[in-house]
């Protein structure tokens, strides 16, 4: 407890200096000289807060146990009615990932499987902290900030060369390095899904319950169907849609974190998911479009804290759990494949006999990362991802 | 587990920070709190808080360079900002929060507004400084003359432009009395229309008033009594019988001050907005007899309330309003600084309580019923999101020890816990229905 205003007060004012900054961003990236073009590739993280489920994303309907853990939010096989999109005759993409899919036929997706941190328990923000820091520990600054301190040919006096789309300065981006921040300027709601968990809490309250479930109603949000309420397109996609066309200005930043909420789906798991992955997969879609011919040189590390439980809980949705599935596209990226060992889905193969069993660390994907595509010296690297010298970089994961 | 540290911290101050610890012996920190001397805030960048000359030399300036084109800052408004952020910004830091309580009660109940103009904006922090502050654990009638006497509110109720028909001004002007001030004395700061005054009182009241103004132009700035403008002639106040003259107009307000009527009507007040939004008679009767036997000392009045078992129970009855509502958010997370007195100030905007800005001379209600509504809970749920999309680097069940402790249920608790994200957390939290209460 005694730690806690000092890192907090830092925090937030590490993100008021940051937020000051958002309103020019978009000029001072088209201001600035920039750096030669081979140095010129882009690295976009997108953080998935609220841990994705990856066997709902990335389903390994060839493994025999799958429909037996998933029961009734197994999806169909490649081929059949609302079946999966399939990714190599195991794995298959969820079909609300249709833009993902076309993009992994065209070998520009790379989809992860069986993948964690080194993080072991199930808190949401510890494990979001420690993806974040990029260590075994949570520390004040992020993987990426660090990873920006040795980025060669860079002038100091360019803080935008890295970028927080958003409201929020993930911790990813969070440390020694300024960054710029570019948020949307328009009112900040909450997604419809918060609303219903905010309204939930209320509900009891004989003074607060009426008025929020009234609010709702006249807001436009029927309270029974709160949940059906599909994102309208606005937050991600609009947020990875200018993420885009401020990486493809001619001089733009040179990496950008963004995020995007809504994936802790301990109910109602598919209806809760559909548009969720719809909202990621349009945004993907309209950031590749924005970024026009900086796509061939982008790469987009999609992540998220951990997986959740191989087996489908009471009511229809999946409990924190520790493997799960990551995506690394763009053009630079050699898809048209699944990145995985498959630990398998039988009992003895579970992580504690619940959670898919994690064999390989994202630290390796995003070192490689750093190594094959922003061509960071191994110092550097070493730096990002502290206490981890026994996680080598992945090789392969880019077009040579 | 003994949750009265914490609620002495809700219901009796701004709610907990982080990094203030809980009182061990709840009485005695409230105790503390209104012994000790009041030392006013400074608005951030300044060596000392502008005095009631800066206020009117801007206004000059401003006359003299003739108003603001369309997208230029006017240097008034940007005063007032200043001064109402430095008094947010010590809301949420204060490791006095009683007082600070004490003064949003008494300011609210002496409402002054932004909405009165440049006789109010320019000098509402003096104001809020020399009349308020120094009172708020003194007599009342001390408070009341204060409040009177300067130059804010005899500009904000017009006591300024009035003046006596038949004094020497009045002959040679044609200008009579203006009594808003006079008639909202008796209606909202003392007696209260329970004492069934008369629109007789109201007048000679007036009149007993005319005289009071201010000058902003030159020396001395600030309040004036100007005997050209009195009204001659004696006066019947509620059938007390009042001189002409300056000290005529202090006998009155300690005679309303003291008035049986007046210890009531703030003894309702002041358990409504430290207890329940309707207090039982008990609670009423006791704060009255404090009031009455001793002389309105409002100290003694302070140090009673926590006294109260009514005061405990049930914990978290009030409706925070939306100026508390934001001081505590920022608080529970361990904000502090000029700059989250900035975003404080916008945030008692957008739920519809700008800082002092009331929009009436009643100031601003105090029960669930005037705050509660469909959209302004939904502009508070809307809020709780923004401000924890600025703070999501805190440990979300940290924030919820700090804010709620031993008074969190189990459901808040699981809710914050399932959250997705930091922010949905704090969002959740300020958002629970727990938080929203005091």
């Amino acid at each position: 407890m005694t730690h806690l205003p000092r890192i907090g007060r830092r925090s937030f004012l590490l993100g008021l200096s940051a937020l000051a900054m958002s309103a020019n961003a978009r000029l001072a990236v088209a201001a600035t000289a920039g750096t030669s073009q081979a140095e010129d590739g882009r690295l976009v993280v997108v953080i998935l807060r609220g841990a994705m489920d990856g066997m709902a994303v990335l389903a390994p309907y060839g493994d025999a146990r799958y429909r037996e853990l998933r029961g009734p939010i197994a999806l169909p096989e490649p081929g059949q009615e609302g079946g999966l999109l399939d990714c190599g005759g195991f794995f298959g993409l969820h079909p609300r990932l249709a833009n993902l899919h076309g993009y992994y036929r065209e070998g520009a997706v790379l989809p992860i499987h069986a993948v964690a941190g080194p993080y072991r328990n199930r808190s949401h923000f510890e494990a979001q902290d420690m993806m974040e820091s990029g260590a075994p520990e949570r520390l004040t600054s992020g993987w990426l900030n660090r990873a920006l301190e040795s980025l060669p040919n860079v002038p100091s006096d360019r803080p935008e060369v890295g970028l927080a789309v958003g409201l929020d300065l993930p911790l990813l981006m969070r440390g020694p390095r300024r960054v710029g921040m570019w948020a949307p300027p328009r009112p900040v709601r909450p997604p419809p899904d918060l609303y219903a968990r905010m309204a939930e809490t209320l509900h009891a309250d004989p003074l607060l319950g009426p008025a929020v479930l009234e609010g709702l109603r006249g807001r436009g949000y029927a309270s029974s169907v709160l949940m059906e309420e599909p994102q309208r397109g606005g937050g991600f996609m609009a947020l990875a849609a200018s993420a885009g066309t401020l990486l493809a200005a001619p001089h733009g930043p040179r990496v950008a974190a963004l995020e995007i909420g809504g994936w802790d789906t301990h109910a109602d798991q598919p209806r809760r998911l559909e548009p969720v992955l719809g909202q990621l997969d349009d945004g993907l879609a309209a950031m590749r479009a924005q970024l026009g011919e900086v796509w061939d040189r982008t790469a987009i590390l999609v992540m998220t804290e951990f997986g959740r439980t191989a087996r489908v809980n009471g009511n229809n949705g999946t409990d924190h759990g520790t493997g799960g599935a990551a995506f690394l596209l763009g053009g630079v990226v050699r898809g048209g494949r699944v990145l995985a060992d498959w630990p398998g889905l039988s009992e003895d193969r579970l992580f504690e006999k619940r959670d898919l069993q994690p064999t390989r660390d994202l630290r390796a994907i995003a070192k490689g990362l750093l190594r094959d595509h922003l061509r960071l010296p191994a110092s550097a690297i070493a730096a990002a991802f502290p206490g981890s010298s026994g996680v080598d970089a992945e090789d392969g994961l880019l077009r040579s | 587990m003994d949750s009265r540290p914490i609620q002495a911290a809700i219901r009796f101050g701004l709610g907990p920070r982080p990094d203030q610890p809980l009182p061990a012996d709840p009485i005695a920190w409230l105790d503390t709190q209104i012994e000790g001397a009041d030392t006013p805030p400074v608005p951030a960048g300044l060596t000392a808080p502008p005095a009631i000359a800066d206020g009117y030399r801007i206004w000059l300036e401003l006359e003299a360079a003739g108003q603001p084109g369309p997208g230029q800052a006017n240097p008034i408004e940007q005063n007032f900002q200043i001064e109402a952020i430095a008094a947010l910004a010590r809301r949420i830091d204060t490791a006095m929060p009683y007082r600070e309580r004490l003064v949003e009660f008494w300011a609210n109940h002496f409402t002054v507004s932004k909405r009165g103009g440049y006789p109010v904006s320019t000098v509402i922090g003096p104001y809020m400084r020399e009349a308020i502050r120094p009172h708020v654990t003194g007599r009342f009638e001390d408070l009341l003359l204060a409040v009177f006497k300067h130059p804010a509110m005899l500009g904000y109720l017009n006591q300024a432009s009035s003046i006596g028909p038949n004094s020497p001004a009045g002959r040679r002007s044609g200008r009579g009395l203006n009594e808003n001030l006079a008639r909202e004395i008796l209606e909202l700061h003392t007696v209260s229309p329970a004492a069934e005054y008369t629109q007789d009182d109201v007048t000679a009241f007036a009149r007993l008033l005319t005289g009071w103004s201010y000058e902003r132009k030159k020396e001395p700035f600030g309040t004036v009594f100007r005997q050209s403008s009195h009204e001659p002639g004696t006066k019947m106040v509620m059938g007390r019988r009042f001189e002409e003259g300056e000290e005529a107009t202090e006998e009155a307000l300690r005679f309303l001050a003291n008035h049986a009527s007046t210890h009531r009507f703030l003894a309702t007040k002041l358990a409504r907005h430290f207890i329940a939004d309707d207090p039982p008679a008990t609670v009423t009767g006791r704060i009255e007899g404090i009031l009455r036997d001793t002389g309105g000392d409002l100290r003694a009045v302070a140090a009673a309330l926590p006294r109260m078992p009514e005061a405990w129970a049930p914990p978290l009855s009030k409706l925070r309003s939306p100026v508390d509502y934001v001081t505590a958010s920022y608080r529970a997370c361990g904000a502090s600084g000029e700059a989250v007195g900035r975003l404080a100030f916008r945030g008692c905007s957008s739920l519809n309580q700008p800082y002092w800005t009331a929009l009436q001379p009643n100031g601003w209600p105090d029960r669930a019923v005037d705050w509660l509504g469909p959209e302004p809970m939904m502009q508070r749920l809307d809020w709780a999101y923004d401000a924890a999309g600025r703070i999501t680097r805190l440990e979300p069940m940290m924030i919820l020890d700090t804010a709620l402790g031993p008074l969190a249920p189990d459901t808040t608790r699981d809710a914050v816990r399932r959250a997705g994200s930091p922010r949905d957390a704090i969002a959740m939290i300020l958002a629970s229905a727990e938080f929203q209460r005091r």
